[in-house]
């Protein structure tokens, strides 16, 4: 089936997301739209899915003009949807799941059960998926969790399969398990829009790359095209992706963690006795399969969980069994990895957010009293320092992109003096201008002398910025390498492997 | 790497459900207090005598005797027996597991039997008429219960459920008596209550107003209009509106003639027999059909309905409508049964214990159902034992109900989850 979408214009108010966009997309093809956060992708997908009515312009299935109400409209049409969010009932089975709203039915509107478990089986098979018609959604992993999205449109007989930032939340041995899916799906004859912001998943699987920016198309190009370019095609200007940094000076340790042991409350196991340390003016980058124990260290730094056993030295202070207000005094900057839910407040503004770490005293308060003109001072100094993009400093946060918030985290937590900076997932759904600025901000602390702690589950980002890694699997140290180790190395590491000749 | 070496994995594999101690610690501590409590009856205000407790009805197969037990003696035996249950129920959560819910079931049968040993000390238990009388009681908390149960698994707080009770008891009364057949006056009670939960989707799923507030208002409102109108109207003309028929008892044959089971769920209206059959009905069609996968699909991600086309807000309606005819069939027990008549009030907040049985019940229809009955009995001893001329106060016992709300919601109900969307307005995009 072949997709054809002419001069599609969205506005919401004043605001025009799409602009007179214009793409076909053929069977067998994989046609990735690539674009920052906020560049109007998922607004697109979402009037082709239905879910939104286009202002102006026409949607066309194999040369017929067609025009969906809902996305009941569009799932009949063959167009299918894995969304970024999944869009699966997390107390359903998976068999449920597939079937909703498409149910069939034995007498008095029955369920018939065995016949989507039979569904799911059989496009399971024709695929290679090993999933259990019969398990909870909520208990799968998030890559099972995708592919019953995929085998929810299959089901459907979907011709034209639209993938919405499908690897945000995958590991990358997931990631290169899905790119397999896609070729498979091509092969048969499918349709599929790629939509993505990270451009070498882009390159590596792409037949035809079309580029938006702020709404509209701002050209096309090859796969063969190096990421310098579609970087700057992507962000309007050109973009620095290497991180330049001078080799580390390390200094003392000053973050001397032993033998941490962090349970949850039902006695379960998240950290087993890990030990590291790090320097003065180095970042120890932490690597791993998200859920092995990354989120339990960063919040045991903290302070966050309750039941933490061992020691973590921060210089003269132990901080284990110290409350969180405690561990912030000591110096500690955190940049949580969720901010929407553990770094903003969303309704607060950007001038507010700034000041979340230090409500107690000065310089912000004085006699239980906020003193407006220094924050606002403070804020607007930091708006610009940080060049976060917003309407001025009382705009509120949860109005800002994701790149831009996470600006306003990070400006938060270097505006004091650190001992210690906490960074986890720093540049997670953040575009590439941003995740720019944000690299350019972890390395200049660590030359000014702050020991750094960087958790991420995005290998690239780790190898660039670390001096050494620490590879996390199920709550121990698989090893602390450098950080020009090979990342077939580390990928061997990751998946719980240590290979001979590295330290553990 | 031609070698490469395996990392040893912390084993913790062993005990893939363990319970959250605080959560789990509840049940035993609950069971300790209440076992403590009977103990304290025969330990400050023992009674002398014997306790009879009567099983037969007249019209069974044949008749069971009655049972005759010493005062005292009983409670003892009983607290021995529940001191063990608490036991064991604390060693099963010191060894990481739940207690079993039918350990807190028999547990609470037997402290019963020692309440009633002690409370009626010297008199008899009529048995079967404080079991059957309790399912006549639970009948609109059934009702109400299953509507509540509805409305929440599709995503709408049914705050409400005393005002669609409160004026289909109304509207059971005028309609049964204008036209004559408590038929009509059930038909009538219905589509009030449709119509209070009409009034409440118009606000809350339309208008995203606040869904306990709307709830509240609406219970509030019709308090407000029902007595008004039965001021003004029904007390000046009691005879041409607010004489309605009522249902008799329909012995069932065979079923109803079974000893202590038959007179208590057998020899009732046909109010109850419908219960029965709603109570079915509802299980069956939120678990079973198309229609409850897509409400339950709509209370817990409506954004995914969404996507694969289902009318979310189209759903939320149609499933409150039933959810209100429901309730409302439940408001006509109070003016088709009994006491064929409507009083002001009437309800006395029934339709709050039966959002707590929903709770209780953990937003299933069969578990709330059971949760309803509990409390049709806790309001049905209290009118037993005030007969029998207890040694508990009166006001002690009207608390009954109330208190054994309070008990069963924060002390029983362990890590409950809710329907995920529930109290959520959905708007699109």
């Amino acid at each position: 089936m072949t997709l054809e979408l002419r001069g599609i214009t969205k506005r919401f108010g004043p605001l025009v997301a799409n602009d007179r966009i214009s793409l076909t997309v053929d069977e067998g093809e994989i046609h990735a739209l690539l674009g920052e956060n906020g560049a109007g992708k998922s607004t697109l997908m979402n009037v082709l899915y239905g879910l939104y009515q286009a202002d102006e312009g026409e949607l066309v299935l194999d040369g017929e003009v067609r025009k969906f109400a809902g996305p009941g409209d569009a799932m009949a049409a063959g167009i299918g949807m894995v969304h970024q969010h999944f869009m699966l009932v997390p107390v359903f089975t998976v068999a449920e799941n597939v079937m909703l709203g498409n149910e069939a039915t034995g007498f008095a509107g029955t369920l018939d059960i065995g016949a989507a478990r039979e569904r799911v089986r059989e496009i399971s098979q024709r695929f290679g998926f090993d999933v259990d018609p019969d398990a909870l959604v909520e208990t799968l992993p998030v890559g099972v969790q995708q592919r019953v999205e995929i085998i929810k449109a299959l089901s459907r007989d979907a011709r034209v399969l639209v993938f919405d930032e499908p690897t945000a939340v995958l590991t990358p041995q997931e990631t290169d398990e899905l790119m397999g899916i896609m070729r498979q799906l091509r092969e048969s004859g499918t349709a599929i829009v790629f939509i993505s912001h990270k451009l070498r998943e882009v390159r590596a699987i792409a037949d035809r790359i079309t580029v938006i920016r702020r709404g509209a198309v701002v050209g096309e190009a090859s796969p063969t095209a190096t990421n310098a370019e579609l970087a700057s095609l992507m962000v309007g200007r050109p973009v620095e992706l290497t991180v330049h940094k001078e080799p580390a000076q390390p200094g003392p340790d000053v973050l001397v963690v032993r033998d941490l042991r962090v349970l949850d409350d039902t006695g379960h196991t998240h950290l087993d006795g890990i030990s590291f340390s790090i320097a003065r003016g180095e970042v120890l980058g932490v690597a791993g399969v998200q859920g092995n124990g990354q989120t339990e260290l960063t919040e045991a730094i903290m302070g966050l969980q309750s039941h933490v056993r061992g020691s973590i030295r921060l210089g003269e202070h132990e901080l284990v069994g110290r409350s969180v207000r405690k561990v912030l005094d000591a110096g500690v900057g955190f940049v949580p990895e969720d901010r929407q839910v553990d770094g903003l407040v969303g309704e607060f503004t950007i001038a507010e957010n700034l000041m979340l770490n230090r409500s107690h005293g000065k310089p912000f308060v004085s006699a239980g009293t906020v003193r407006s003109g220094v924050l606002e001072e403070f804020a607007q100094r930091k708006l610009v320092e940080y060049d976060v993009r917003a309407s001025g400093i009382q705009a509120k946060a949860n109005q800002l992109s994701g790149g831009n918030q996470q600006k306003v985290v990070v400006a938060r937590e270097l505006s004091r003096d650190l001992s210690l900076l906490v960074a986890a997932q720093p540049t997670r759904g953040v575009d590439v201008g941003s995740i720019e600025f944000i690299h350019k901000q972890v390395v200049a602390t660590r030359d000014s002398g702050v020991p750094v702690l960087l958790v991420s589950t995005e290998l690239d980002e780790i190898v660039a910025l670390s001096d050494r890694i620490m590879v996390l699997y199920r709550g121990q140290v698989v090893g602390i390498v450098p950080a020009d180790t090979p990342r077939e190395t580390l990928g061997l590491m990751m998946a719980g492997e240590r290979p001979e000749g590295t330290a553990a | 790497m031609s070698t490469t070496a395996k990392v040893p994995v912390p084993v913790d594999e062993s005990e893939p459900a363990a319970v959250p101690l605080r959560t789990a610690l509840k049940a035993p501590i609950m069971l300790g207090v209440v076992t403590l409590l009977v103990a304290l009856l025969i330990a400050f205000k023992a009674r002398s005598g014997k306790t009879t407790f009567r099983l037969a009805a007249d019209t069974d197969f044949f008749d069971l005797p009655e049972i005759t037990v010493p005062s005292t003696a009983t409670v003892a035996t009983v607290v021995v027996l529940l001191a063990a249950f608490t036991a064991a129920s604390a060693l099963l959560v010191s060894r990481g597991r739940r207690t079993p819910v039918w350990l807190v079931a028999l547990f609470a049968v037997l402290a019963m039997v020692g309440f009633l040993a002690w409370a009626a000390a010297g008199k008899s238990v009529p048995v079967i008429g404080l079991l059957g009388g309790s399912i006549a009681l639970a009948v609109p908390l059934v009702f109400g219960a299953l509507g509540g149960v509805l409305g929440e698994r599709a995503g709408v707080v049914n705050i409400a459920i005393d005002g669609q009770l409160l004026f289909g008891a109304f509207a059971a009364a005028i309609f049964g008596t204008v036209i004559g057949s408590p038929w009509g006056g059930l038909v009538a009670a219905m589509l009030a209550g449709g119509l209070v939960a009409l009034v409440l989707g118009f606000f809350a799923i339309t208008y995203f107003v606040n869904q306990i507030i709307v709830g509240v208002v609406l219970n509030v409102l019709v308090i407000g209009l029902t007595s008004f109108l039965f001021g003004q109207v029904l007390a000046e003309h009691p005879d041409q509106l607010n004489a309605p028929d009522h249902f008799g008892r329909i012995p069932i044959p065979l079923l109803g003639q079974i000893p202590v089971i038959g007179p208590v769920l057998f020899r009732q209206t046909i109010l109850v027999y419908l219960m029965y059959a709603a109570v079915v009905v509802v299980a069956w069609a939120l678990y079973r059909t198309k229609w409850g996968l897509r409400v339950r699909a709509v209370g817990e991600h409506p954004k995914a309905a969404d996507t694969v086309g289902i009318k979310v807000n189209r759903t939320r309606y149609t499933t409150l409508l039933i959810a209100g005819l429901i309730a409302g069939a439940g408001g006509a027990t109070y003016t088709l049964v009994s006491v064929p008549q409507f009083g002001q009030e009437m309800t006395d907040g029934a339709g709050y214990i039966a959002l707590a049985a929903v709770i209780f019940g953990r937003w299933d229809p069969v578990r709330a159902t059971l949760a309803a009955l509990l409390f049709g009995f806790a309001t049905n001893l209290s009118g037993v034992l005030s007969v029998l001329g207890s040694p508990v106060p009166s006001q002690f016992m009207l608390m009954l109900p109330y208190v054994v709300t309070i008990i069963a919601v924060a002390g029983l109900v362990g890590a409950s989850r809710p329907p995920a969307a529930d109290g959520e307005p959905y708007r699109k995009g």
